[in-house]
């Protein structure tokens, strides 16, 4: 490829942010703003029989204390992804809840005021009279008969039932498998954490009608669209809202929560600007959480250690009230994904969408691939374990072969979308050989005689990235309620200097870098020639943004789509200048030259200039080089490859000691290798934390009692290993650079694999399954249990 | 409440509410907003700064306890344009993704280089175990840090 592309060039991003310079939302001041401080619910299931703001209202510095019946005139929040072909009982938040709440700590007041503290102050006074009623937060539970019922529309709390594949050739399947093992497997709920959390300001001019609005968001043109079309009913150009920079998302900033819209609506009702900014509490009650099923699995295999059937039946919480795409999760991005690496030959999924007074459920990092990859991965082990064979022979047994793509899973759980390309035994190979098993195995058990229990883990994993096509996943198809691919504009300057635009709202991934290095590239230019503006719906062109791993092979191949477009132009003008037919030049390095005569040649600067300037031009063609592209692509993109972990367990305390963690991933080809690697390091400590510490517990009255960074272990710096990280490079046909995506990659592979690796080391004591987080306490009671 | 300090080198004198916490302090009355805040239990370390040439978290100390302190933000940590090696090290180490641990994480960093020049891989992990990141899984803060450690013995 070119000069910067696959190269690890240092990040754009980079010295704005040392330098403290980065500016992130609450860093944000206005003249004449005001603070908003939201009143929540104490209650996880109540009806909200009065609200007394009167004390509020007379405290220093107050503008005014607002309640859900201010604000009836603006729409509950949209659910823009409903489970597709298939009726959902939608239940979506207002800005502020009026009659009834189901989870503790949803919005039912805001108070306004002159400085955070007099509104925190303020906020204090609000007295609620609650009817309290009875509480449900188990989703199993919740469908149970006799469960509270939470919404009108929503009998036994069901939002939706999901199902694909063939349940009864899977049924058949299973009951003529040699063996079947069967094991309800659980993903608990998980509280992502970015460690900025949400916030938003909103400014109102009312000459012009028009809001300027700041969210911590992914997706800004999102965010607009749902909030103007749908929630105020206001022409979409009346708003702007701009990501300033955006402390990680990982998801929980997708989506249109109801505090947005509030502050959009008080900065009306006011006319002064607003600022709310979520405290870490406020983050961990009201902000998105992520994962929470309880999942059984069937899976029938032939003695041989072949797979012949995966029976799946989850129930997947949904939380109080549905977030802006929750149903999309637990169905599209998790059923679609069971057949792993692996040629099953009979597969069945069905999904029980459930309400419960929790917090809401939607995306976090990987959504839905995970527990898919949870599911399939313990699957193999189950089966090798019941067989007494070795977990990486049952892999190989039953991986889809490299002379088998593209590959469609059976029983069309993947609707007609096929895996693009793949060998899924290089990267096991690879990992392999950089791990020495054998060795390992011969190390373990010496080690158990010794009293230690070492065990080792493989994730041999598939993921989905760029999700696509759009009319595949949009409202005929999966129910995704727009479209998904994404746009790029390129604008070559007199100077010759390039801005690219991108609908891709990057928060942490680099994406202003890689997407440099893509048009630099083509276009033959200095990188630093190449500035890339993003993140405003002012001056970029309408995007679907970040998230789903989607910024490199949609956003990216938008960039690279809309140079071909600048050079195609480029091509002409150059031709004319030089006085040749357009067919006998040729662009290169960054010149357009005649064919076979490279001093004949003029610079992509001079073209710009000649272009931007519009002196002479060939006939029939517009002054400047600035062309847009719009990228949809064919299909989702399908990385893969293999995690292997290796624990130590401690007999006396249960504690467990990642030793070694090894990953080998193949997401395409790699434009920024030191950028790709760092989203698997993060990833992947993402995904050990859930495995081992991590968990969004209620108690049974719906008190969120891992609610704060006290209670909810996120891992710290001396819980991890170094990493060892390598690649294998199977290119996408699906996009023109071939990439594949690669930010929930670690994610998606690690959990398992540390779970395998436990479950491998308690293996001397009968030890078959565990459910996360594998705390030391739950291990520790397992070896008293079953050990000595 | 009167208070004074000197931070980043410029002598400040304030009126302020004695409740006001040295975070809020630094980035709402002096607009030093290089500080960021992740947390309200004291645990994540973002908001990082030196006070008298030590490492604190400022959302720990109210604002009046500093009265008469020397003050370093992330702001002040560069010399003339020129970034501080530990800055340097993150921005050529990868140490970063969205950049919001970032500030904290290198004024911790700065000052467990200044009592420890030479640190081994766990020293670093132990060293930072009060500044979360939830980005990068760490294992290029380690990294930056590592070779921060050796530009500034190669200065020295
Ligand atoms: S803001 Fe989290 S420790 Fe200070
Ligand atoms: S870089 Fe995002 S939290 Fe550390």
């Amino acid at each position: 490829m070119g000069k910067y592309i696959g190269e690890s060039v240092l990040r754009k991003e980079d010295p704005r942010m040392v330098t403290g310079e980065a500016k992130y939302l609450d860093d944000i001041k206005i003249p004449g703003m005001l603070y908003a401080v939201v009143k929540r619910s104490d209650y996880a299931h109540a009806k909200i029989k009065n609200i007394d703001t009167s004390e509020a209202t007379k405290m220093p510095g107050v503008l005014g204390v607002w309640t859900g019946k201010d604000f009836e005139d603006v729409n509950p929040m949209p659910c823009a992804w409903q489970a597709g072909g298939i009726t959902n009982n939608a239940n979506t938040p207002r800005v502020l809840e009026i009659d009834k709440v189901t989870f503790t700590g949803q919005g039912i007041a805001v108070v306004v005021a002159e400085d955070r503290n007099l509104a925190e102050d303020a906020c204090s006074k609000i007295n609620v009279e609650y009817e309290e009623l009875p509480v449900v937060v188990s989703a199993e539970d919740a469908i149970k008969p006799g469960a509270p019922q939470l919404h009108e529309n929503a009998p036994n709390n069901i939002c939706m039932e999901w199902e694909c594949g063939n349940e009864d050739g899977t049924d058949k399947a299973l009951s003529n498998s040699d063996v079947v093992v069967k094991e309800q497997l659980v993903n608990q709920r998980l509280i992502p954490n970015s460690m900025e959390p949400r916030g938003a300001i909103a400014e109102y001019k009312s000459a012009t009608e028009e809001f300027t609005v700041w969210l911590t968001s992914q997706a800004p043109h999102v965010h607009r669209l749902l909030a103007t079309a749908f929630v105020f009913g206001i022409p979409e150009t009346k708003m702007r809202v701009i990501a300033p920079h955006v402390g990680g998302g990982f998801g929980c900033k997708i989506f249109l929560y109801p505090e947005y819209c509030l502050v959009i609506a008080l900065a009306k009702k006011i006319g002064r600007p607003i600022k709310w900014m979520e405290t870490r509490s406020e983050n961990f009650q009201a902000t998105t959480h992520g994962r929470d099923h309880s999942t059984q699995i069937q899976v029938g295999a032939s003695n041989d250690g072949t797979i012949t059937s995966l029976k799946v039946n989850t129930v997947a919480n949904l939380g109080g009230t549905l977030s802006t795409i929750a149903p999309g999760i637990p169905t599209t991005l998790y059923g679609r994904l069971l057949s792993g690496t692996y040629k099953f030959p009979n597969i069945y999924c069905g999904v029980k969408g459930v309400y419960t007074n929790t917090g809401m459920v939607d995306a976090y990092r990987g959504a839905g691939r995970p527990e898919a990859t949870y599911v399939v991965e313990r699957a193999l082990d189950l089966v090798a374990n019941k067989l007494g064979m070795d977990v990486v022979d049952v892999r190989k047994k039953n991986f889809i072969q490299k002379d088998q793509f593209p590959y469609t899973p059976a029983d069309g759980i993947t609707k007609g979308l096929e895996y693009d390309s793949g060998d899924y035994e290089k990267p096991l190979n690879k990992a392999l050989e950089m791990f020495n098993y054998t060795q390992f195995r011969e190390e373990q058990k010496k080690s158990r005689s010794e009293g230690k229990y070492l065990g080792v883990g493989f994730s041999t994993y598939i993921e989905a990235c760029g999700v696509a096509p759009s009319a595949w996943v949009g409202v005929g198809g999966e129910g995704w309620g727009a479209g998904l691919w994404e746009s790029a504009n390129i604008r070559v300057h007199l100077t010759g200097k390039v801005v690219v635009t991108t609908g891709s709202s990057p928060h942490g991934q680099g994406t202003e870098t890689t997407m440099a290095q893509i048009a630099a590239d083509e276009l033959g230019l200095p990188f630093d020639d190449v500035d890339v503006q993003y993140n405003d719906t002012l001056g970029t062109p309408f995007g679907y943004g970040t998230y789903g791993s989607r910024s490199a092979a949609v956003g990216g191949t938008a960039v690279f789509n809309a140079v071909q477009k600048v050079k195609q132009k480029a091509l002409r003008i150059g031709a004319h200048m030089l006085e040749a037919s357009a067919d006998d030049v040729v662009y290169e390095d960054g010149k357009v030259s005649v064919k076979g005569s490279p001093d004949q040649a003029k610079t992509i600067q001079e073209i710009a200039g000649a272009a931007a300037l519009g002196y002479s031009l060939p006939e029939g063609d517009e002054p400047f080089l600035d062309e847009t592209a719009y990228f949809d692509p064919p299909n989702t993109t399908w990385p893969f490859g293999t995690h292997i972990c290796v624990v130590e367990i401690e007999e006396e305390t249960g504690s467990v000691k990642v030793k070694k963690y090894l990953a080998v991933d193949d997401v395409g080809n790699v434009v920024n290798p030191m950028v790709v690697d760092g989203q698997i390091h993060g990833g992947i400590a993402q995904g050990v934390a859930q495995a081992l510490w991590e968990s969004g517990e209620y108690n049974e009255s719906g008190e969120l009692m891992s609610g704060s960074l006290i209670d909810y272990a996120i891992p710290r710096t001396d819980c991890l290993p170094n990493l060892e990280l390598d690649r294998t490079v199977t290119p996408s046909p699906t996009n023109p650079l071939g990439v594949k995506g690669v930010g929930e990659t670690g994610t998606i592979a690690s959990t398992p694999a540390v779970v395998n690796a436990v479950i491998d080391a308690l293996a001397p004591f009968g030890v078959t399954n565990l459910n996360m987080p594998l705390t030391s306490q739950k291990i520790w009671n397992v070896i008293q249990k079953k050990g000595g | 409440m009167k208070i004074s300090m000197k931070v980043n080198g410029v002598d400040y004198e304030n009126d302020i509410e004695p409740r006001t916490l040295l975070v809020q302090y630094l980035r709402e009355t002096l607009d030093l907003t290089g500080t960021n805040i992740g947390c309200d239990t004291s645990q994540c370390g973002a908001c990082t700064i030196h006070v008298n040439g030590e490492a604190v978290k400022s959302c720990t100390m109210l604002a009046v306890q500093a009265d008469g302190a020397t003050i370093t933000t992330i702001e002040g940590l560069a010399n003339d344009g020129e970034l501080h090696p530990v800055q340097k090290a993150f921005c050529e180490n990868h140490g970063l993704q969205c950049g919001y641990c970032t500030p904290g994480m290198i004024m911790a960093s700065v000052d467990m280089l200044k009592n420890n020049p030479n640190p081994t891989e766990e020293e670093i992990r132990h060293g930072l175990e009060g500044n979360f990141c939830r980005c990068t899984g760490y294992h290029n803060i380690v990294k930056s840090v590592k070779a921060a450690a050796v530009s500034m013995k190669g200065g020295a």
